[in-house]
Order: structure tokens, then C-alpha cells, then sequence
């Protein structure tokens, strides 16, 4: 059982989740991930590690309200317990002096990319961070990411905070500019890595981005995860889940992440509508972005 | 009053049974009662209801108690097969089941999942001139007896040697060289990935071959016994080998399993709906897929299903499709029955079920409905021709002869390749060209001190008794080395 010390709503279906894995921490570098349980009954999810306090061994997660296990998260209060936590999982997201190294966050990769940027800025280069959501309130992490980079560019689709547009739009200006970057990781939605791989292609800069797609065991044995790179077939789980974004099969991956869409949908209205379950009531209000009044 | 009793047994090899061989022979070899096909193909529960109590005495009154006793050399762990089937006509099945365990910690798992036909059944005496004895029967209804009988006592334990033992994975192997390694005294840890301990007869073999209580209790036992489970540990990701002996262990022992899943590399093949036999058997097996209503995993449910391969494996996963409901399911095996790896047992229940075989058959291609997701399968038919390395004859496409299965999900089952996690992370470790860690026949000893290996890392995809008995083989190597190498 894993003890969880912090589970806090940072936004409109965000929450931050710290949880006590001290062996776990001391061993896990920026781009790992690890396989969470909630309960004895429920599923293995995948999460990227989004911080960590070798300190006083804690991880960060950051996660979205997306279906059930993930609702079903945000009732955990600190003090009490998931059933699993495993990890570190995956390769570390290699890090090297490039001179200037830009991290590119969207919706929740906005997460993800602060240790890694963290390990940019640790290694000796100048640390670029493009992040971006549709409006001010999903923005997160501002300070946490002013403190690592150099140069740090908030995006909104909707204007209602720091550029108005994509986060590809600041890349592009930068590039356009002459801004010498020697390597680009981007974490997001899979159009939003798409839309910044294609554009990266182009001016030939290295752009590398973490997969997301389902898995179970995290070990190589279920083969669940397997994404096209460069036409040949990977395991996310061992062989990234950090992959070249110019080589990645990007409409496969969106296709394999909704192989389940109605089974998901299907156990979390039957949650939505459970009297017994203490959801509160901002869960409870959850709707699919294609099911919205 | 023992020992005079054990001095005459010594004396006048006669037993309990007091039948003439003739009379034995007479005795027709007993069949398990069994769920019937029509509604097991619709349930998760156990396929075999196992002997009653008159069957098994039956059945262990017909071993002729040869001499040479050729059954024992064909048990992979050597069970004192004869022994444990005299203390059943005794009527003392626990300590029937107690002898067997002598040898072989988990008795009523072999008892279900060993291919006996191949091994013990195969050379017994009684089988010559008709039906083998019902080895494998006799195994579990032993096992069962015990067990559901609260009669499993804990063994002897050593006092302690003061030597730790890590073992990494819960498969077969980890489960045996624990058992053995606990009862000389030394102080045992099993690292395990997954969140509950058994590997493959926790994730792989189904509820319907090997209930998952039984696994359940095989391990409650060993940690009765002193072992300690540490679930949801990755060793090579969490720990590394070296860093286990930086910890304070004195030997470890790799039983990590099958890896990573072959595919076929045909087009299509990561259409929604094809899944690996790892995948889809975890899916339903460890995650509890098949009872959505308690459990949260999800899994695709066909109506028309092809599983290729012709092992054991696809057999478990074919078998499981039809109970999540399909209309059809095919085996599509690119060579004939004869080949088939899969156990006659296991072909046989699956022909009950209602499993169709499309033999002589292999995919070349997958056809997407638009959408992602698998709606059929382009197929070749086949030819035997010369036999290959693997000494069954080769399989050799019919030019032309292309035809299409329309199949909404697929699983492909045709073996795994090796787990680099570990030896990846451990500098020295010397593995063969596919990746499998090499280990001396007799020691399990790999290239690095005080490592040793066992079980399918080691051979290849292989079975739970071998895995079993290369643990038994590795656990006395180790103890050796723990007491002669290891100064405390």
C-alpha cells in the first residue's frame, strides 16, 4: 500500500497527487513514469513523474479527471492509501549540454516537461519553456516552471492568459527568429505533439516527445503499448516511452488510445451515478469535451 | 514401532495393495467428471471437478508398482511417484500430498498444468498394455485433499543460517527455489513486478485450467513459511542485481518468465483488436477482465475470434474468447495437428468447446474496417514440406491460395522473446543470442557469482514443471553455496 500525503485540486479536472515511494524516488529520473492501482479492483494506469523530492521521498503526479480510475482518485484524502505504485518505468529522457534546450508542456504534458526541464537546466543549458492550455485556469505549475527556465512562454487558446494561440505559434516565432535550439521535448495532447513535430521538421531541429499509450504491466510483457517508430514496431514501456517525434506514427497512437472509449464511458456513468461514491461535486459535473450542453 | 515397520517394508518391497498385477491391470483407468463443454464454454470455473475419493483409490490401486519405477525418471522434479500413490491406498492423503511436496512445492498446480502425458504417463509400466496410471489426477486430488482439508502443515524449518536469498519473480521457478531455500533456514525476499505474486499461473493460465485461489494459497503458504513478497517491484528498474547485493543479500535468483511478445510482422498488426496471448490472458486473468461488473479493466470482446498459434498458450487464449462471448472462435495454425505444441489435453477440451481449427493457415496480412480496428485477416494456405531445425516439418505456402476470415479481434500467441530489463542493467551477465541468460544444466549458475537463473529467461518459453524443476536444481546449488562460499 502506498501512503498519500497530498491530493490537491490545482484546476478545473487537475489534480496533484503527492504520494510516499521513497525507494522509488531515489532511483527515478526526469521521463520515467510509473504504473499507479487505486484499489484492490481497479486498473493499472499508467503516469508520468512530474516531480520529485528526493529528500523527503515523495513523487508528484499530476493528473487529469478523464474516467473512472482517475475520478476515483481525487476521493483519496492524505493520510490514506492507494494499493500500487510502480516504478520507475521506462528509459530516462536523455539529457546532454546542447547549449539552448526548449521544453514544450500542452493541457497536462505541461506536468511532465518541468523535471525534465529541470534536467536540461542541471546539465548546463539554456532552458527554453513553451507550455500552453486552452484558458488561464488550466495553466499550472507557473512558478515551478519560472524557476527552471530561462525564457518561459505561457499560451492560451482563448487569450485569457500570455499569448493568444498555440504553443506552436511561440516555437515557430522562435525558430523563425534564429533562436539556436538543440533539442525540443515536447509532452501533450497527441495533436498538439503532432503539430509540433511537423513543424520542428522543417528547421531540422531534434524533437523528441513521451508517449502515452495504455499499458498494464510497464515491463515489457504485454506488448499493449506498442507505438510505429519509423515504420518499426516499440514497446513504449521499455523502448521509451520517449520517442523522435519526426519518426512517430501519430494517428496510430490516437486510434490505440480509444480502443476502450466505450467501456471507459460506460464505468464512469455508472460512477457519475453511484449515490455511494464521494465524489464531490465538481467531479460529478464531469462531461466528455464531445458531450458538452 | 516405525522404524520395525520401515525395517520390514526394506525387507518385503509389498504395500497396501493387496491386488495381484492381473487384477490391477483389470481396472479401468478413471476420468475426471467435468464440467459440460455447452456450459463451461460460458463460465470461468474450473474445467475438471477432480477425482472423488472412491476414483482415486481406483485409480491408485491399478499402478503395478514396478520394480524399476520409470515413472519417477520421467518426473522433471523426480516425485516419489509410487510412494505417494501407496500412502493413497492407505488413505493417508496428506501425507501422500507431504511426499510429493518432498520434491515439489507446488502440487496442485503440476497437478493441473504438467503435461504428464509426455513425462511420468508416458514411461509408466501400466501404460504398456493399455491406460497409463492417472498420475497427474492423483497429484491433485492429493493436493486438494490437503489443502481443503486443512491438513497443509509447515515443514520443518532449519534454524536460521543467517544467509539472505533474493529471488526475483513469482513464477514457478522463484516459487520453488523459495520453498526449498526457506526450509534450510535462510532468510528468503521474492520481488515480483506485478502487483500479486505467481507470474504465469497468475497472469497467464487461465481461471478455468488453474484457479487463481490455488496460486493464492501456494503462496500464503510459503509466506507462512517465512518468505517475504515484495509486489510491485521491478528489479532493473527499481533495484539492480548489483545493488540486491549491496543490500545485504548473499545469492539471487533470476526467474524472471517469458518477455516480450512476438509479433508477426505483418501489415496491420497494430490494429485495434490484435492483441499479444500475454496481453489479453493478463487482461482477463490478473485484472479479472471477464467480471466487469466487480472489476475495472477493460477488454475487447469478439464475436468472431482468431487466436494464432498452436500452443498451450493459444489454447488458454482461444478458450477465453469463447467464454467472453464470441460466436467463433479459430485456432489458425500454420502447420498440422501433429505439430501442434499445445497439450492433447488442452486441444481436446477446446474441440468440446467448440473451438474451430483452421490448420495448415497463416496470416498475411490484417484488413482495417476504416476505423482502426481489425475486421479481417488475409490468409495463406499451407504445405508440409522437409523438417526444419526445430525438426517439424516445414510449413510452405500454396501459391494462390489466399483467402479472408472475417475476425473482429485476433491474439497473437506464437511465443515471446526475452526480457532485457535485467541484463541490460547487469554488467557480466552473459546471455545467448536471443537474450535468454545462460546457466550451467545442473547449478543454474549463470556468469556472475552467486547469480543463478531458471525457467523460461533461461530456456526459452517452456513449462511450469521445468521452470519448477530448474528451481529445485538452482535451490540445492545455492544452499551449497550459501553454506560452503558465503562466511558469516
Amino acid at each position: 500500500m502506498i501512503k498519500v500525503i497530498e491530493n490537491l485540486q490545482i484546476g478545473p479536472m487537475v489534480w496533484k497527487m503527492l504520494v510516499e515511494v521513497p525507494r522509488l524516488v531515489a532511483k527515478a529520473k526526469a521521463g520515467q513514469f510509473v504504473i499507479l492501482r487505486v484499489n484492490d479492483k481497479g486498473e493499472r494506469i499508467p503516469m508520468s513523474i512530474a516531480g520529485l523530492d528526493k529528500d523527503k521521498g515523495l513523487l508528484t503526479i499530476i493528473y487529469q479527471v478523464v474516467g473512472k480510475t482517475t475520478a476515483l482518485m481525487t476521493t483519496v484524502q492524505p493520510g490514506e492509501e492507494i494499493s500500487d505504485c510502480v516504478g520507475p518505468l521506462g528509459l530516462p529522457s536523455h539529457v546532454e549540454k546542447w547549449g539552448t534546450a526548449c521544453v514544450v508542456g500542452g493541457g497536462i504534458g505541461i506536468a511532465p516537461v518541468y523535471p525534465i526541464a529541470q534536467a536540461y537546466k542541471e546539465a548546463g543549458n539554456k532552458v527554453i519553456t513553451i507550455v500552453g492550455a486552452r484558458n488561464k485556469g488550466l495553466l499550472f505549475y507557473e512558478d515551478e516552471h519560472k524557476s527552471v527556465a530561462d525564457d518561459y512562454y505561457p499560451c492560451t487558446d482563448d487569450g485569457s492568459y500570455g499569448h493568444h494561440g498555440f504553443v506552436s505559434d511561440v516555437l515557430k516565432k522562435l525558430l523563425d527568429d534564429g533562436e539556436k535550439i538543440g533539442m525540443i521535448m515536447a509532452i501533450g495532447p497527441v495533436p498538439m505533439m503532432k503539430v509540433v513535430a511537423n513543424l520542428t521538421k522543417d528547421y531540422n531541429v531534434p524533437t523528441w516527445v513521451s508517449l502515452n499509450p495504455l499499458m498494464i504491466d510497464g515491463t515489457g510483457m504485454c506488448g499493449g503499448c506498442r507505438v510505429s517508430i519509423g515504420g518499426e514496431t516499440k514497446f513504449a514501456c521499455v523502448d521509451g516511452p520517449d520517442f523522435d517525434g519526426h519518426m512517430v506514427d501519430f494517428d496510430l497512437l490516437t486510434s490505440r488510445l480509444g480502443a476502450y472509449k466505450n467501456q471507459e464511458r460506460k464505468a464512469m456513468k455508472k460512477l457519475l451515478e453511484d449515490p455511494k461514491c464521494r465524489l464531490t461535486k465538481a467531479v460529478k459535473e464531469f462531461k466528455y469535451p464531445d458531450e458538452k450542453a | 514401532m516405525i522404524d520395525k515397520e520401515k525395517k520390514t517394508k526394506a525387507k518385503k518391497p509389498k504395500g497396501p495393495n493387496k491386488l495381484k498385477p492381473k487384477d490391477r491391470m483389470k481396472i479401468p483407468r478413471q476420468d475426471m467428471s467435468a464440467q459440460d463443454p455447452k456450459d463451461r464454454a460460458h463460465n470461468f470455473n474450473e474445467v475438471p471437478f477432480g477425482f472423488t475419493e472412491e476414483q482415486a483409490l481406483k485409480e491408485a490401486a491399478r499402478c503395478l508398482e514396478c520394480p524399476k519405477e520409470p515413472c519417477i525418471k520421467g518426473c522433471p522434479v523426480e516425485i516419489d511417484i509410487p510412494e505417494f500413490i501407496r500412502l493413497i491406498i492407505s488413505k493417508d492423503y496428506a501425507a501422500s500430498a507431504r511426499k510429493i511436496k518432498e520434491t515439489n512445492s507446488l502440487p496442485a498446480v503440476c497437478g493441473r498444468v504438467c503435461p504428464q502425458e509426455e513425462q511420468c504417463e508416458a514411461v509408466c509400466i501400466t501404460g504398456k498394455k493399455g491406460k497409463p496410471v492417472a498420475i497427474g489426477h492423483l497429484e491433485r486430488f492429493v493436493a486438494d485433499y490437503e489443502r481443503e482439508n486443512n491438513l497443509v502443515e509447515l515443514p520443518e524449518i532449519a534454524p536460521p543460517t543467517g544467509r539472505k536469498v533474493a529471488i526475483v519473480g513469482s513464477g514457478p521457478a522463484g516459487l520453488t527455489v523459495a520453498g526449498d531455500l526457506i526450509k534450510f533456514g535462510h532468510s528468503v525476499t521474492i520481488f515480483e513486478a506485478l502487483h500479486k505474486p505467481g507470474g504465469v499461473l497468475v497472469y497467464g493460465i487461465p481461471e478455468f485450467r488453474l484457479p487463481k485461489s490455488i496460486v493464492q494459497a501456494e503462496c500464503d503458504f510459503l509466506a507462512d513459511m517465512g518468505v517475504e513478497f515484495q509486489n510491485s517491484t521491478v528489479i532493473g528498474k527499481m533495484d539492480t542485481i548489483d545493488e540486491l547485493f549491496e543490500m545485504g543479500y548473499d545469492a539471487v535468483f533470476i526467474g524472471t518468465g517469458a518477455g516480450l511478445p512476438n509479433f508477426m510482422g505483418i501489415p496491420g498488426e497494430n490494429l485495434i483488436a490484435i492483441y499479444s496471448a500475454n496481453e489479453y490472458l493478463t487482461r482477463s486473468n490478473l485484472m479479472r477482465a471477464f467480471d466487469p461488473d466487480d472489476y475495472d479493466t477493460p477488454i475487447i470482446r469478439g464475436k468472431n475470434i482468431a487466436v494464432l498459434g498452436g500452443g498451450n498458450t493459444a489454447m488458454d487464449a482461444v478458450r477465453t474468447g469463447l467464454r467472453l462471448g464470441a460466436d467463433n472462435a479459430y485456432i489458425v495454425y500454420r502447420r498440422s495437428r501433429i505439430e501442434m505444441p499445445a497439450r492433447i489435453e488442452e486441444v481436446h477440451h477446446a474441440e468440446e468447446e467448440g473451438i474451430q481449427f483452421h490448420l495448415l493457415c497463416n496470416p498475411i496480412r490484417f484488413i482495417d474496417d476504416g476505423k482502426g480496428w481489425v475486421k479481417g485477416m488475409e490468409c495463406l494456405k499451407m504445405e508440409l514440406g522437409e523438417p526444419d531445425a526445430s525438426g517439424r516439418r516445414r510449413p510452405v505456402p500454396i501459391e494462390g491460395s489466399n483467402f479472408t476470415l472475417d475476425v473482429d479481434l485476433v491474439v497473437v500467441a506464437i511465443g515471446n522473446s526475452s526480457n532485457p530489463l535485467i541484463p541490460q542493467t547487469t554488467p557480466g551477465l552473459d546471455c545467448n543470442k536471443w537474450g535468454n541468460i545462460i546457466a550451467d544444466d545442473n547449478s543454474l549458475l549463470t556468469s556472475r557469482k552467486g547469480v543463478y537463473a531458471g525457467g523460461d529467461i533461461v530456456t526459452g518459453g517452456a513449462t511450469v514443471i521445468l521452470a519448477a524443476g530448474a528451481g529445485k536444481k538452482a535451490a540445492r546449488a545455492m544452499h551449497k553455496y550459501l553454506m560452503e562460499e558465503v562466511k558469516k
